[in-house]
């Protein structure tokens, strides 16, 4: 509200700066107004063009149609091409595990054979066999037993879980075990825990060709071992193979010296 | 590249010989063998190892004790143990981890387990 007192310079300069204002915002509108004038008049020479000549416009979505096919087409390749590297993924990492395992397999044999013929001492051959079936296989209760040359009885001779009592004498070809020490390979019985304890779950001739050495009979697996694999079986034959092998070196080997021995002390007291 | 010492524990030439196999496949681990917690104890005074791998079965001392008398032991401190034992759910497992082991594996061992479980512990790959 003016104010009759206030000095008339102020005033006047009050409404010079109104009106400065004023003219400010005018020439922004009309700036705008021109602005907007343009744009309408691309927009309508545009419909016009299009309207002129609607062949333009056809080919133009006829292009874009194609151009969406394409795409469209690139996308299903993309995806089967995605589909077939999954597949070899799974191909792929399915091949790692069997190579894994056949690895550990591997490695496991190479253990058993290697340590079963690392020695020519009995009793250092036999230790050996009770480690593998203990920490290769995985059995928690067994019997290593040896053929008595002279009355062909299978004797215990090392053995793991199993009571004084359950350690006796079979004769060859007698009862489970001394059947299944004449036979060729080892002798499965299908459950991972016998239900009669005296029954081997597995037995396992130690045999050189046709000459019957031994046998080991596993009653039990360890606690976390639930069946036997494809790698038991074939620690089973190299067992069965090696493990006789080794025996009957060792015992040959045992008879040489004692007969080396015996030789040598009849050439000392020959020589005195 | 520098490598990692790993002293394998066990009583059985079997497997000593499966353990460092198993653990030779990665080329960055040294191996050093003992036959009981005895040899164990002269061997890690003697030298720096970054993981040792014990069995509990075995003579003269066993693993158990070792793992107490490692995890008293200030020069040890910090030595990850990885104890390979016989049963996989049962007291064994449970009493080596009470003393002071960091993880274990079970027997009948397999290489590739027992590679995973070392490497998880020392932080390979
Ligand atoms: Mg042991």
């Amino acid at each position: 509200m003016s104010d009759p007192e206030r000095p008339l310079q102020t005033r006047a300069e009050e409404f010079l700066t109104l009106f400065t204002k004023g003219a400010e915002l005018t020439r922004e509108l009309v700036h705008e107004n021109a602005h907007l004038r343009r744009r309408l008049l691309q927009m309508q020479q545009q419909t016009r063009l299009a309207a002129r000549d609607p062949a333009d416009w056809e080919r133009h979505r006829r292009d874009l149609l194609h151009r969406i096919e394409g795409l469209e087409g690139e996308r299903k390749e993309t995806l089967s091409r995605l589909e077939e590297l999954e597949h070899e993924n799974e191909e792929f990492a399915r091949r790692q595990v069997e190579v894994e395992q056949e690895n550990n397999s591997l490695a496991s044999l190479y253990v058993a054979s290697f340590q079963l013929h690392s020695t020519l001492d009995l009793e250092e051959v036999l230790r050996i066999v009770v480690e593998i079936v203990i920490n290769l296989i995985g059995a928690e209760r067994f019997v290593v037993y040896l053929v008595d040359d002279k009355t062909g009885i299978l004797e215990p001779v090392a053995s793991e879980g199993e009571p004084a009592e359950g350690l006796v004498r079979i004769p060859l070809g007698q009862g489970i075990l001394g059947g299944a020490a004449l036979a060729r390979g080892a002798t499965c019985r299908d459950a991972t825990a016998s239900e009669d304890p005296s029954a081997p779950i597995v037995c396992i001739p130690l045999r050189i060709e046709d000459r019957p050495l031994g046998a080991i009979a596993i009653y039990n697996l360890l606690q976390q071992k639930d069946c036997f694999t494809p790698l038991d079986h074939e620690l089973f034959n190299l067992l069965a193979g090696h493990a006789a092998t080794a025996i009957f070196s060792a015992r040959l080997y045992a008879q040489s010296e004692r007969k080396r021995n015996t030789m040598q002390g009849l050439l000392q007291l020959l020589t005195k | 590249m520098q490598k990692l010492r790993i002293l394998v524990v066990d009583d059985s030439p079997t497997m000593r010989l499966l353990l460092s196999m198993a653990l030779r496949r990665q080329r960055t681990f040294e191996l050093v063998e003992a036959t009981d917690g005895m040899d164990a104890l002269k061997k890690l005074s003697a030298d720096s190892f970054d993981l040792a791998l014990v069995d509990i079965n075995m003579p003269i001392m066993d693993g158990f004790t070792l793992i107490e008398l490692v995890r008293k032991n200030r020069d040890f401190q910090g030595l990850p143990i990885v104890v390979v034992t016989t049963e996989g759910a049962s007291a064994d497992r449970d009493r080596a981890i009470q003393l002071g082991a960091d993880d274990y594996v079970t027997k009948p061992v397999q290489p590739n387990q027992v590679l995973r479980v070392v490497n998880a512990l020392l932080k390979v790959n």
